[in-house]
């Protein structure tokens, strides 16, 4: 088996916030392989961001490896991250604040290709731009439009186009259609499966839309406070979810179907999501957990493989 | 049968725009009767938050206008009342609850005072009663230990608090009806399932009406008695909310319904969008504004715009859709 495109291991990520400490990302571990779509799912200040932005290296780890193409990067100087980071792109949740409103759509998706030098010459690169736009499904004639000109959708369909333009093996989608109308929604994840089957992208799709995720992603990982809570491939993690925090993530997502949801039962967590600057002992989802004993407030459970590919961090998912 | 609470007909509220006119809310009509749960449900830009500010004439002038139509509530006209009657009106009649708590709530008054405003202007409460139902609401409301709470502000307050806290609001002068305009939009889905809980339950016991509006077909699904489509300023489609998730006749709420992904299907190789941009309403085209996405368009709805009718065989049922094809969207169309 080849080596994976993307392993993340113990990952840590603290903020120092006045004297408090915010543990964002607490030892987190995964790869993705080339191709493969990796949801990160969960709620927000879980740390799924933060792990992207640790990903990418837009934040520097506080410890732990980011090994991407074979290369570990927590410890490359700036003048060698640029090289990986053409290959390692990143579209945004928020299309309006992500674009530059100044530039043309396409000035934003010219840039990159002329400070990486990837294409040179104003008319090949205007005609690479247009290739671009083609692609992600707008038209050569929106090259001269601004960001306000456009909706919601088409904006993040430059985002894309300007991602797309690098050329890369990876993309971090944070959130990329949780901004977008209902109808347009669908578009856009239709538009991120045809662009990864014409060109092997590998995804890291970062949501908090579970249908939206299990849709896309091949495998799936569940994070609560900073830690992955569960991880297995789509199928095993919706058909036979191990951790009571997916379960109930599970249950809380509304079905449009008023006779389904007369009869489906609703495990309502109690209480909300603690604080990052104070995490709970033991098991951090323990003061919200319907099933918690007395060893989840002290010990802390591993995650640890329940079957091959399938694991769980929790004492009682294996028995 | 209960009674009509409040009937909104021929609502017309123009936004002037660089652009031109918008015509945000064009003719629409709608109900809630006493104690019912409607939903308003639409996409950005279809008119859904501006009818509600129509309702409780807080449209901002003089940019945006209320230009048509009548909105009775128990028997009244809204449009027509006084400013100082409408403030009458405003927080004791008819509540309301914003998607983001932190942006309707006073930042520098504590949330003790922000209860007790209320209840000392609109029920004539004295400063002790009005703290002690105060802290009745919260506890109402679930929001642990309300006594060392009152003297709090809502940056102490987390969302989901801060959502608990509206609610209280809204409920603190004993409402007839509350309009919630997206009120778990901007919450996490576990917390989101428990404001939504909530707000269930107090209107059942409290025999509140309420008017939801939100985006999302699937929150309302589980809540909503009767459920509004909304689309370019128009109502597109009513009915019972069984009618509308499984009998759907608007092309539109087919595509709203089809294009999501959901837990309790099969998943899907490829989504089913609606094709094309939202509309832009200043230059709706002649006839049915949904025409340029729509699958299911013929030659006549280019040029003559669809009324709102009765689609039901024998007539009068409620269930109604604006679109000229509406017979064709049976069953199985659905299941396509």
């Amino acid at each position: 088996m080849s080596a994976p495109l993307l392993e993340v291991r113990n990952l840590v990520k603290h903020f120092q916030i006045g004297r408090g400490l915010v543990r964002a990302v607490e030892d987190v571990s995964f790869s993705i392989e080339k191709g493969e779509t990796l949801g990160l799912v969960g709620e927000s200040g879980c740390g799924k961001t933060t792990t992207g932005r640790c990903i990418l290296q837009l934040e520097r780890p506080t410890s732990g490896e980011v090994i991407f193409e074979g290369r570990e990067l927590t410890k490359l100087g700036q003048r060698d991250l640029r090289a990986v980071r053409r290959k390692m792109q990143v579209i945004f949740q928020d299309p309006y604040s992500s674009l530059n409103p100044r530039m043309t759509v396409g000035q934003i998706v010219a840039e990159p290709l002329s400070v990486h030098g990837l294409v040179r010459g104003a008319g090949a690169r205007a005609a690479r731009v247009k290739d671009l736009l083609t692609r992600v499904g707008l038209l050569p004639r929106h090259a001269q439009r601004y960001p306000h000109e456009m909706s919601g959708g088409q904006r993040q369909r430059v985002g894309i186009a300007r991602a797309l333009a690098m050329e890369p093996t990876l993309i971090v989608c944070d959130e990329p259609v949780s901004a977008l109308d209902v109808s347009i929604q669908a578009q856009i994840i239709n538009l991120l499966e045809d662009l990864q089957a014409e060109f092997g992208l590998t995804y890291l799709f970062i949501a908090h839309d579970l249908a939206v995720v299990r849709h896309i992603s091949d495998r799936v990982a569940v994070m609560y406070l900073g830690k992955i809570a569960e991880m297995a491939d789509r199928k095993s993690i919706y058909d036979a979810p191990r951790h009571p925090y997916t379960k109930a993530l599970l249950s809380a997502v509304p079905i449009p179907d008023p006779e389904l949801e007369i009869q489906r039962e609703r495990i309502v967590l109690g209480g909300e999501v603690p604080s990052p600057l104070n995490p709970p002992s033991g098991c951090v989802f323990h003061p919200r957990c319907p099933i918690a004993i007395e060893r989840c407030r002290t010990d802390v459970p591993l995650l640890t493989d329940l079957t091959p590919g399938h694991s769980a961090a929790c004492h009682l998912a294996s028995v | 049968m209960a009674a009509t609470l409040l009937d909104v007909r021929n609502l017309q509220t123009q936004f002037a725009t660089r652009g031109g006119v918008v015509k945000a809310v064009d003719d629409v009509s709608w109900d809630v009767m006493e104690g019912e749960t409607v939903a308003l449900v639409g996409e950005s830009g279809c008119g859904k938050s501006v009818s509600a500010l129509s309702i409780m004439r807080l449209v901002a002038e003089p940019a945006g206008r209320v230009v048509g139509g009548q909105v009775m509530f128990k028997g009244r006209n809204l449009l027509t009342l006084s400013e100082e009657e409408m403030r009458h009106v405003r927080g004791r009649e008819i509540a309301m609850i914003f998607q983001e708590p932190m942006t309707s709530l006073n930042p520098v008054l504590t949330i003790g005072r922000q209860l007790t405003e209320g209840l000392e202007i609109h029920l004539g409460r004295t400063p002790p009663q009005a703290r002690v139902r105060a802290a009745e609401l919260l506890a109402m409301v679930g929001i642990p230990d309300p006594e060392r709470r009152l003297p709090q502000y809502p940056h102490q307050f987390s969302g989901g608090m801060r959502q608990r806290m509206m609610i209280a609001m809204a409920l603190a002068c004993e409402p007839a009806l509350i309009l919630a305009d997206e009120p778990t939009t901007a919450l996490d889905v576990t917390i989101q399932a428990q404001i939504l809980e909530l707000m269930k339950d107090l209107s059942r016991r409290l025999g509140v009406a309420m008017l939801m509006i939100t985006h999302n077909l699937g929150v309302v699904a589980r809540y909503a008695d009767r459920v509004n489509v909304m689309y370019a300023g128009k109502i597109i489609e009513r009915g019972t909310a069984r009618e509308i998730y499984a009998d759907p006749r608007h092309p539109y709420t087919l595509g709203l319904l089809r294009s999501v992904p959901r837990l309790d299907e099969p998943r899907k190789s490829r989504l089913a969008p609606i094709e094309g941009q939202p509309p832009d309403l200043t230059r709706l085209p002649p006839g049915c504004s949904f025409v340029p996405r729509c699958a299911f368009r013929v030659d006549r709805c280019s040029t003559e715009r669809p009324p709102l009718r009765e689609i039901g065989a024998n007539g009068a049922t409620g269930h109604v859709s604006a679109c000229w094809e509406a017979e064709r969207l049976s069953r199985e169309a659905v299941a396509r």
